[in-house]
């Protein structure tokens, strides 16, 4: 069994209180059901992700985490045979009625599985969402570049290789170098799709201790496979399992007294 | 300043759009310019005469339009052709994709490559001063500008083509059928004729139709060698005439509107056709394979 | 007649080792007659020169300033309209029937025999547009005939580039046009170009398309403008050796000269890109 970070009790009555009055909620998934060409992905899903968590999405391959990921920055746009109903909001607005993609993506940031650096040079990565919006100056770039490195510890390690070429940096670097280049945008929201799966642990570790920092100022979806990576960083955990929502609760809780067998099943290892 | 970038994006997606609609469509008034013009000649001459007359006589009084002796040119030009053109260049496929060293693989491929890119009116110069005056001599025919000499040159031509497409598909060939052979005991010669070339023999059949096509499309070299003589050719050491040669020797000289110049456009038609079935099926025996 | 495997395996290399002897010793022969023979032709004359006396003497300026003029034309058409061409069928266009259709349309119409793209090029632009015999018109049938290899290339570079790039793109809120230009098209640029400059060579050499689209038989001066007739150095070459008596071996030998050196030269560009730029892959 796995023992839950202190923290996540600090923050107990918080949560607890903001998701009955719904103050606080950042993002609010109602009724959404999604699929690929006729294959289900999720299944009715009804979730509210408050502002400053850190939500662990967890559940066995296929549970349909990596869609629900996808579909908070509308990245299932880009595939063909994406459908789906319900709807998701943003600060209270419809994500697919009320805003623009390319502002929605500005707004929350993903980073994906494995650590895909552009083959550009470390600074060009950083930058390259605020050149696309028209920004320019070379004096707010590299400001915003070495405070973007600094959140996301890797300031000390790069600092005097900006103009390498980015895929030269080691596998953790590359990811924490793909959270910088998020963190650039200044995101109200950051999406982690299983970070750390390529990585070694001092690299997980690295990542982990950025993610908690982060949390004061940005509000974080984790999906995971890792159930001690969840219990580790996660205020919340949610549980999914063939595309439905299984339970939701406060970490601590929910893997020490999960309310469904099936939860219970899948973080004692029984099955996943 | 969001608005104006948007503006400004959809213009460029819309000039992309429209662009590549448009070099689709271009691509398709092919086909339709030539059937255009070509139909016309079916106003006067039967379709029957024009696939099977004997005789290609434009400018006599009468005229008369039958494309047999160009076919059978084509086709003897094409036959001498494959005959050089396929074991060699399925050999050398071999040679070089399973039997060659890594650093003679590249000169030799480097010579492929250069084959490919030589003009064909180039070849065809080539063939005037050496095959054609050895044909004659070594043969003793009256004239080396032959059906044969045509067929070397385009033998050449179509190498290149067979060559690039067979080593492709050896090269698809996955490696544990290889390893397979390798682990019972097989010798290199025994895996690759055994194993290797079955396993991709609808590729080079492939590559094999590609480098016809090639030839039956070819126009520059075989009409500087070949003779050009329209009547049915008597054999391959005798002057023949295709297809292609016709259309290039002739049009010059026609009048637009008249029926021999609306019948070197059915030549064209029939060109056309010919080449689409050939590349058709070889595409298809390609994608078959990949799956 | 049975021999033991090993045996067996030597005798099939050296057989295979021979055909392909077969197929590449000719090359170097066909290089070494030019090169031999038509190194001697190449003077300053030879090349900045007027024909005189039939093509008989004199130089060979203005078939290399037409074929100069031909194919910058056909890139000038093509390159644009393939390369918007194949970002449209890479990017925006889904994967539907009709795309599968216009795929093949584009392979079949790479094997096409250039001859009779010089039949639709007359057709077309000489006589239903009225450029006549011009050198808008040999460019334009040029350029068509080129542009279903520089759709290929240029798709094939665009495909190869990973699709997470584009999703990298995206995410960081860029738009698709953006991530087409800053996150696509700057990889597929050393594919887009190798196809590019073999369709140069490929135009620089084709002689067929031109014959009735543009090609002067002999025409002594430079072209004024591109509804001018030109000459071209394949078509020169094909005049002098098949059109023309008793001219000097040697001025043949030249002209050839010049056309391979131009040809080969635009294929060692591209192969120069393309070896330059695959040792150089990051990712």
């Amino acid at each position: 069994m796995v023992t839950p970070s202190p923290d996540c009790n600090d923050l107990k009555d918080r949560f607890a209180s903001a998701n009955q009055s719904g103050d606080g909620v950042k993002i609010e998934i109602q009724n959404l059901t999604a699929s690929f060409s006729n294959h289900g992905a999720l299944d009715n899903v009804n979730l509210s992700i408050v502002s400053n968590e850190i939500l662990s999405v967890i559940g066995p391959a296929n549970s349909g985490k990596t869609t629900l990921l996808r579909t908070l920055n509308r990245l299932n746009d880009l595939t063909q045979s994406f459908q789906m109903t319900g709807r998701v909001l943003l600060d209270g607005r419809d994500i697919y009625k009320e805003y623009d993609p390319v502002i929605l993506r500005r707004k929350v940031g993903v980073i994906f599985a494995l650590p895909m650096p552009l083959p550009m040079t470390v600074f060009e990565n950083i930058v390259y969402g605020l050149r696309r919006q028209g920004v320019n100056d070379r004096k707010k770039l590299s400001r915003i570049a070495e405070k973007a490195l600094t959140d996301a510890y890797l300031w000390d390690e790069v600092k005097d290789r900006l103009e390498e070429e980015a895929p030269k940096l080691s596998g953790g670097q590359q990811q924490r170098l793909c959270i910088a280049r998020t963190l650039a945008l200044n995101p109200d929201v950051i999406l982690f799709d299983e970070p750390c799966s390529g990585l070694d642990p001092i690299s997980t570790a690295k990542i982990e201790e950025a993610m908690m920092k982060l949390k004061s100022q940005y509000t974080i979806v984790l999906v995971t496979n890792n159930t001690k990576q969840a219990a580790r960083v996660g205020d919340r955990t949610a549980f999914f399992l063939m595309g439905k929502l299984i339970e939701v609760g406060e970490t601590a809780k929910l893997f020490t007294a999960p309310t469904d067998s099936r939860t219970e099943g899948y973080i004692s290892g029984r099955f996943g | 300043m969001l608005k104006i970038g948007r503006f400004k994006e959809t213009l460029v997606e819309g000039i992309i759009k429209t662009s590549g609609i448009a070099s689709i469509f271009v691509v398709t008034l092919i086909f339709f310019f030539l059937l255009k013009e070509g139909v016309f000649l079916f106003k006067t001459v039967h379709l029957h005469d024009f696939l099977l007359g004997r005789s290609w006589y434009p400018i006599s009084d009468p005229p008369e339009f039958g494309i047999l002796p160009l076919i059978y040119g084509t086709l003897l030009v094409t036959a001498g052709a494959a005959v050089l053109a396929v074991p060699l260049g399925i050999g050398a496929a071999i040679y070089i994709a399973e039997v060659a060293p890594p650093k003679l693989k590249e000169i030799l491929k480097s010579g492929i490559e250069l084959l490919a890119a030589i003009p064909s009116v180039v070849l065809g110069f080539i063939g005037i001063v050496t095959i054609v005056p050895w044909a004659r001599q070594f043969f003793h025919i009256p004239t080396g500008l032959t059906a044969f000499s045509g067929s070397v040159i385009l033998a050449f031509m179509a190498m290149p083509t067979i060559v690039s497409i067979a080593e492709d598909s050896l090269h698809s060939v996955p490696k544990s059928y290889k390893e397979g052979a390798y682990a019972l005991g097989a010798t290199r010669w025994q895996t690759i004729y055994r194993v290797v070339i079955p396993a991709c023999s609808s590729g080079m059949l492939a590559a094999v139709m590609l480098g016809i096509g090639r030839v039956v499309g070819e126009t520059m070299a075989v009409m500087m060698v070949t003779g050009n003589s329209a009547s049915l050719a008597r054999g391959i050491f005798s002057p023949a005439r295709t297809l292609t040669a016709t259309i290039a020797a002739e049009m010059g000289e026609t009048v637009q509107g008249s029926d021999h110049y609306f019948a070197l456009f059915s030549i064209g038609i029939v060109l056309f056709l010919i080449t689409f079935a050939i590349n058709m099926t070889a595409d298809f025996m390609i994608h078959r394979k990949r799956k | 007649m049975k021999f033991p495997p090993p045996l067996a395996q030597k005798i099939a290399f050296f057989v295979l080792f021979v055909m392909t002897l077969f197929v590449v010793l000719p090359v170097l022969f066909v290089m070494f007659l030019i090169v031999k023979n038509g190194i001697g032709a190449i003077s300053w004359e030879f090349l900045t020169a007027m024909p005189k006396q039939g093509m008989r003497a004199g130089g060979i300026l203005p078939a290399i300033v037409g074929t100069f003029y031909l194919v910058a034309g056909a890139i000038l058409f093509a390159l644009p309209l393939g390369l918007f061409a194949a970002i449209y069928l890479s990017e925006y266009s889904q994967d539907t029937w009709l795309n599968r259709a216009i795929r093949l349309a584009i392979i079949n119409i790479a094997g096409v025999p250039s001859v009779v793209f010089g039949l639709f090029g007359f057709a077309l632009f000489v006589s239903f547009f009225k450029f006549g015999a011009s050198i808008l018109s040999g460019s334009l049938t040029l350029g068509i005939m080129i542009l279903p290899v520089i759709i290929t290339s240029s798709r094939e570079a665009i495909d190869a580039v990973p699709g997470a790039f584009r999703e990298v793109s995206l995410s960081l809120g860029a738009t698709k046009l953006q991530t087409i230009r800053h996150a696509v098209l700057p990889h597929a640029l050393p594919g887009i170009l190798t196809g590019t400059i073999l369709g140069i060579g490929r135009a620089a050499g084709e002689t067929a398309p031109i014959l009735f689209t543009v090609a002067a038989f002999y025409l002594p001066r430079l072209p004024q403008s591109i509804f001018d007739q030109a000459m071209a150095l394949p078509y020169h070459l094909y005049v002098l050796s098949t059109q023309v008596p008793n001219v000097d071996v040697k001025i043949r030998y030249g002209t050839a000269f010049v056309l391979l050196v131009i040809v080969l030269l635009m294929n060692l560009i591209a192969i120069t890109i393309r070896s330059h730029f695959r040792s150089k892959k990051k990712w």
